[in-house]
């Protein structure tokens, strides 16, 4: 079996991925059900609440550490998510000052454990809110600004229910209260904010990830990355055809998921805890060479934003879908390219040169995961505008059948051109101009949009 | 064939000296580890090798070994990294 062994080049082929073009597994994320811990009473609830992840998630940072060590591949993240809190604090908080305190108790349960996010402080109200949810929603602005690890997200429509337009403008004004909640730090409550269309009960990411009811009681989700990877393998095969540039995506794609499926299986077999899905996204960071706009550069587009921009980034999600769904047994989560602003240098470089806009990013989400993902705006937009924003971007996911989200930080006391620094994975962001004309009549509006038709096509 | 969770590649990159596999060979065999393949190369003066080892047979940890091989190579001047071998069978076969 000599030649079979593996050889110099692969092995210096898969080191060089690593050390020089930033390889890495993004997330390994185990999911906990709450709904074992509901209680009537508060502080029982939030008992239950904090021993369960502290016990459940005990060895998860150092069990990363270790296959880390074992493989010598960075695993950038450890984090938990957890069963949307409006579900499992239901029939204990009677305002949205008792769900800030089950976000209290999330964030000192990520500390303990030593994860740097906790997701799940979400409410699934596509249809219809119940007074939890509305509490829950309403308690936002709070919890984010007085914790430092909860991520939250709101889920307002879906392909099969229609968009409920009550959350979305509810939504609209909750984004500018945490924004003015947060506005010491240039608004960061904002960037741990998601609002959903079709959300994934499955997803590893952040700020969107959470533990959905259809889960069993934990298991473990990774997200992969690697837009370093892709950028540096299509540096090889410039000028050369369509099908050449797609076969070297999937190849590569192929290759950085598998990494993420031995990661996965490992943690799962180390912790004890089942395997749920491989998330395949090319996830950005704002370090450099970490950018999927530098790919879209790379396919041949002089800034992220020109045109030809939603072709090749439709392109490039397909074979990145296309390569990673081999190397894996259970794909899930969101799937795709993320193109977040501030969390991308080549993304903030193209938006800085007025080669990216507003518009042209709510195109790119049609093709690609997930949404429109870390744009500051103006301070000053108001919260009906933010509403229409929403409801644009969950009426592409309602009729297009995919994941959407909106991840908008209306930097407070800042206008277009000025910055917002967040740090970290969070990056930096130039605030982007807003469409100026209001849609005040057409958010404020009750109810409901109905669930679309799925047939005729057009 | 071995079990391939015994196996580890060893990679070793740097400037070329006299000993270099000596020492790391001479490391392996005090602690009961079996190369089973070497490739090595010497590009404009710099030492590259791949080895790929068997630690079955070794009493201490993979977590032990590592740290070991990792101040080898500083006494030597080399980097030395130790990885097991899933994550290029993984990566590179089907």
């Amino acid at each position: 079996m000599v030649q079979n062994m593996i050889n110099i080049g692969e092995v210096t082929e898969t080191n060089e991925m690593i050390e020089k073009e930033n390889l890495d597994v993004r997330t390994i994320t185990l999911g906990i059900s709450l709904l074992d811990c509901t209680d009537s009473d508060l502080d029982r609830l939030n008992r239950k609440i904090y021993d369960k992840i502290t016990k459940m998630a005990e060895k998860l940072v150092e069990t990363g550490n270790s296959i880390e060590h074992n493989y010598c591949i960075p695993i950038v993240n450890k984090r938990i998510s957890v069963t949307p809190v409006a579900i499992a604090g239901a029939s204990a908080c009677r305002c949205p000052e008792d769900f800030v305190e089950i976000a209290k108790t999330l964030d000192r349960a990520a500390r303990q454990t030593g994860v740097n996010f906790i997701g799940g402080y979400s409410a699934l109200v596509s249809k219809g809110m119940t007074s939890a949810d509305e509490n829950l929603i309403r308690s936002i602005p709070q919890a984010l600004a007085e914790t430092d690890f909860v991520c939250s997200s709101v889920n307002v429509g879906s392909t099969k229910t229609g968009i409920n337009m009550d959350a979305v403008r509810l939504m609209g004004e909750i984004v500018k209260k945490t924004a003015e909640a947060t506005k010491e730090k240039d608004s960061i409550g904002c960037a741990k904010l998601v609002v959903f269309c079709n959300a994934p009960d499955d997803n590893p990411f952040m700020a969107g990830a959470f533990h959905g009811v259809t889960e069993a009681d934990a298991v473990i989700n990774v997200g992969v990355s690697g837009p370093g990877v892709v950028k540096t393998a299509l540096e090889k095969v410039r000028g050369e055809s369509f099908e050449v540039l797609c076969e070297t995506i999937k190849k590569t794609a192929f290759k950085v998921t598998r990494v993420g499926q031995l990661v996965a299986k490992e943690a799962s077999k180390k912790l004890g805890i089942p395997f749920g899905i491989i998330d395949l996204s090319l996830a950005p960071t704002p370090a450099v060479g970490d950018s999927v706009a530098d790919i879209l550069c790379e396919i041949g587009l002089e800034k992220a934003g020109a045109p030809g921009t939603t072709a090749a980034l439709a392109l490039l999600n397909d074979q990145v879908k296309k390569g990673g769904i081999m190397a894996s047994s259970y794909v899930g989560g969101l799937s795709g390219a993320f193109i977040p602003v501030s969390e991308d240098q080549g993304m903030i470089h193209a938006a800085e040169a007025g080669a990216l806009t507003l518009e042209k990013l709510e195109a790119m989400t049609c093709v690609c995961s997930v949404g429109l993902d870390m744009i500051a705006i103006p301070g000053d937009t108001k919260d009906t505008t933010i509403a229409g924003i929403i409801a644009d971007e969950m009426a592409i996911g309602m009729i297009n059948q995919k994941t959407t989200a909106v991840r908008l930080i209306p930097v407070a006391g800042k206008g277009v051109g000025e910055k917002a620094e967040f740090g970290g994975l969070l990056g930096y962001a130039p605030v982007m101009q807003v469409n100026p004309f209001s849609c005040d009549a057409f958010v404020n509006r009750k109810g409901r949009i109905p669930a679309p038709v799925h047939s005729f096509k057009n | 064939m071995e079990k391939s969770v015994d196996r580890i590649i060893i990679t070793v990159v740097g400037k070329d000296t006299v000993g270099i596999i000596a020492k790391v060979c001479t490391y392996l065999s005090d602690n009961g580890i079996n190369v089973l393949d070497i490739s090595q190369t010497i590009v404009s003066g710099y030492f590259n090798m791949m080895m790929i080892v068997d630690m079955g047979g070794s009493k201490k940890p993979f977590s032990e070994i590592s740290d070991e091989m990792d101040s080898l190579g500083e006494e030597i001047g080399v980097m030395v990294k130790c990885q097991r071998e899933e994550i290029f069978e993984k990566m590179h076969r089907i």
